[in-house]
């Protein structure tokens, strides 16, 4: 990801900034501009999102990319946020714990890093919330 | 009066004990443990560090009461293990709580003491009136090269405080400083560990230091250790604030719940805000905390501090975890999975 990309992203990333409906009640994330229900009738509007939420489904990576080689297994899941949004995202837990319903809330950690010298990206992952 | 408005804290869920570290070395772990007071340390997760814990110790502050983050003005992060070497730790943290864009920041570095240096800027800038809060966070993940002293005690964690006058849940009576240039401990820039003097780090470093701020604090005051409830003294290990209350006159008791070294090991700029804020985590309105940072160097903060009414309504202790319920929730690590983490292996 350039630099530029990234660091428009800051907002939603760090905050789980999201956006709601106000004409259907839907929450997206990552926000959207438009809602694809209501189309032209739509009003979106930006949300913070509390980072509680639940796991739908998950898998276990143990073949990951470079950028993540050091830290498999993990863990990646789509959760529903208790606003409603949905989204795919890592679980930073043990592959042994994680299990469909199981509560999470959000934390702030390293997403990845451009080599040793390069821009360490943070962001939002999510742990067990017990 | 200046004081703490709200504050968190953030240790992360891994630990190493000491035994297993000294395993490998092929070194006496029963002697390194009994010397060193310390019998497991906490060890950061491999996409944490002095940033996470900062932002997430700043979080957990902010859970505990609705402050009014446009007025936070400034952030400080006292640390020795900032991510960059140059580019600020504390916007990462400004961005994550929403306090940017009007607000001034810097990172602060001296060695295991850059969190308390915050805290007093902090009080400086409100006390002033130049803002209604300013926010001082010491975190650290350290340091210790494979097999030298430090690696049985160098941890990970960090704590966070806003500092502010309406309705502090303590107030700051007063601080006061003991600074000289000791080098007794220090890292070159490009190097990946620190280096020490050895035995030498103990006398003219911690224990002069540590000792002549704290002696200083209680003349300015007027008080004796018996007037104090809980006492904070760095902790490196956890026989040098034994010894140093010891000499002070302060008694086991009153350091007990802060000393936080023998389950957590030296977390560096987030020692003293730690142990503090596990104090904070049982205070009651009235109570006296007496505290004393140090960072090699060198020099000692101290602090004397009244705990008020507004801890019992002005924040929700609740909302945020405990000192003791992130020490008790922990998960072992071997040696190998240890280097993994720590990124001590280099392929
Ligand atoms: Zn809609």
């Amino acid at each position: 990801m350039t630099v530029a990309r990234f660091w428009r992203r800051i907002p939603q990333r760090y905050n789980l900034v999201g956006t709601k409906c106000n004409t259907c009640g839907d929450v997206f994330f990552p926000p959207r501009a438009f809602c694809p229900h209501c189309r032209r009738g739509g009003d979106l509007q930006e949300i913070q999102l509390s980072g509680k939420g639940k796991v739908l489904t998950f898998s276990v990576v143990h073949s990951a990319s470079d950028q993540y080689s050091d830290q498999k297994p993990y863990v990646l899941a789509i959760i529903e946020l208790e606003e409603g949004a949905r989204m795919t995202t890592h679980i930073v837990c043990e592959p042994d714990e994680v299990y469909i319903g199981m509560p999470v809330r959000s934390v702030f950690r390293v997403l990845d890093e451009d080599g040793t010298d390069g821009v360490i990206h943070y962001g939002t992952k999510f742990v067990p919330d017990e | 009066m200046v004081g703490i408005i709200t504050y968190g804290a953030y240790i992360p869920r891994y630990r190493i004990k000491v035994e297993e570290i000294a395993r490998v070395w092929g070194a006496n772990a029963a002697e390194i443990s009994g010397g060193l007071g310390v019998f497991e340390k906490a060890v950061p997760d491999y996409d944490e560090n002095t940033a996470t814990f900062a932002v997430e110790a700043a979080r957990a502050a902010l859970a505990r009461r609705a402050v009014d983050v446009s007025e936070i003005r400034a952030v400080y992060v006292g640390s020795e293990s900032h991510p960059y070497a140059v580019k600020p730790t504390a916007v990462t943290v400004g961005e994550a709580i929403g306090a940017t864009p009007v607000m001034t920041a810097a990172d602060y570095e001296f060695a295991c003491k850059a969190g308390t240096a915050a805290i007093q800027t902090s009080m400086g800038l409100v006390a002033s009136g130049m803002m209604k809060y300013s926010v001082a966070i010491g975190a650290d993940t350290a340091q210790g090269a494979p097999g030298d002293a430090l690696e049985y005690t160098a941890a990970a964690g960090g704590a966070a405080y806003v500092i502010g006058n309406d309705d502090p849940i303590a107030e700051i009576n007063d601080t006061c400083s003991f600074t000289s240039d000791t080098p007794d401990f220090w890292r070159r820039e490009g190097e990946d560990y620190p280096r020490h003097g050895g035995r030498f780090s103990g006398e003219p470093g911690y224990f002069k230091h540590v000792e002549s701020a704290a002696a200083m604090m209680m003349e300015r005051r007027g008080t004796r250790p018996s007037d104090y409830d809980y006492a904070v003294f760095h902790q490196p290990n956890a026989k040098f604030p034994q010894k140093a209350a010891k000499t002070l006159g302060f008694t086991p008791e009153q350091i007990k719940t802060g000393l936080l070294a023998p389950r957590l090991g030296n977390t560096y700029s987030g020692a003293v805000p730690l142990g503090l804020a596990a104090v904070l985590d049982v205070a009651k309105p009235g109570d006296r905390i007496f505290v004393t940072s140090y960072g090699s160097g060198a020099g000692s903060d101290a602090f004397d501090i009244t705990v008020t009414e507004a801890i019992l309504d002005k924040i929700d202790r609740s909302k945020a975890p405990s000192v003791e319920s992130m020490l008790a929730k922990k998960k072992y690590l071997d040696y190998a999975v240890y280097a993994r983490h720590k990124g001590k292996i280099k392929v």
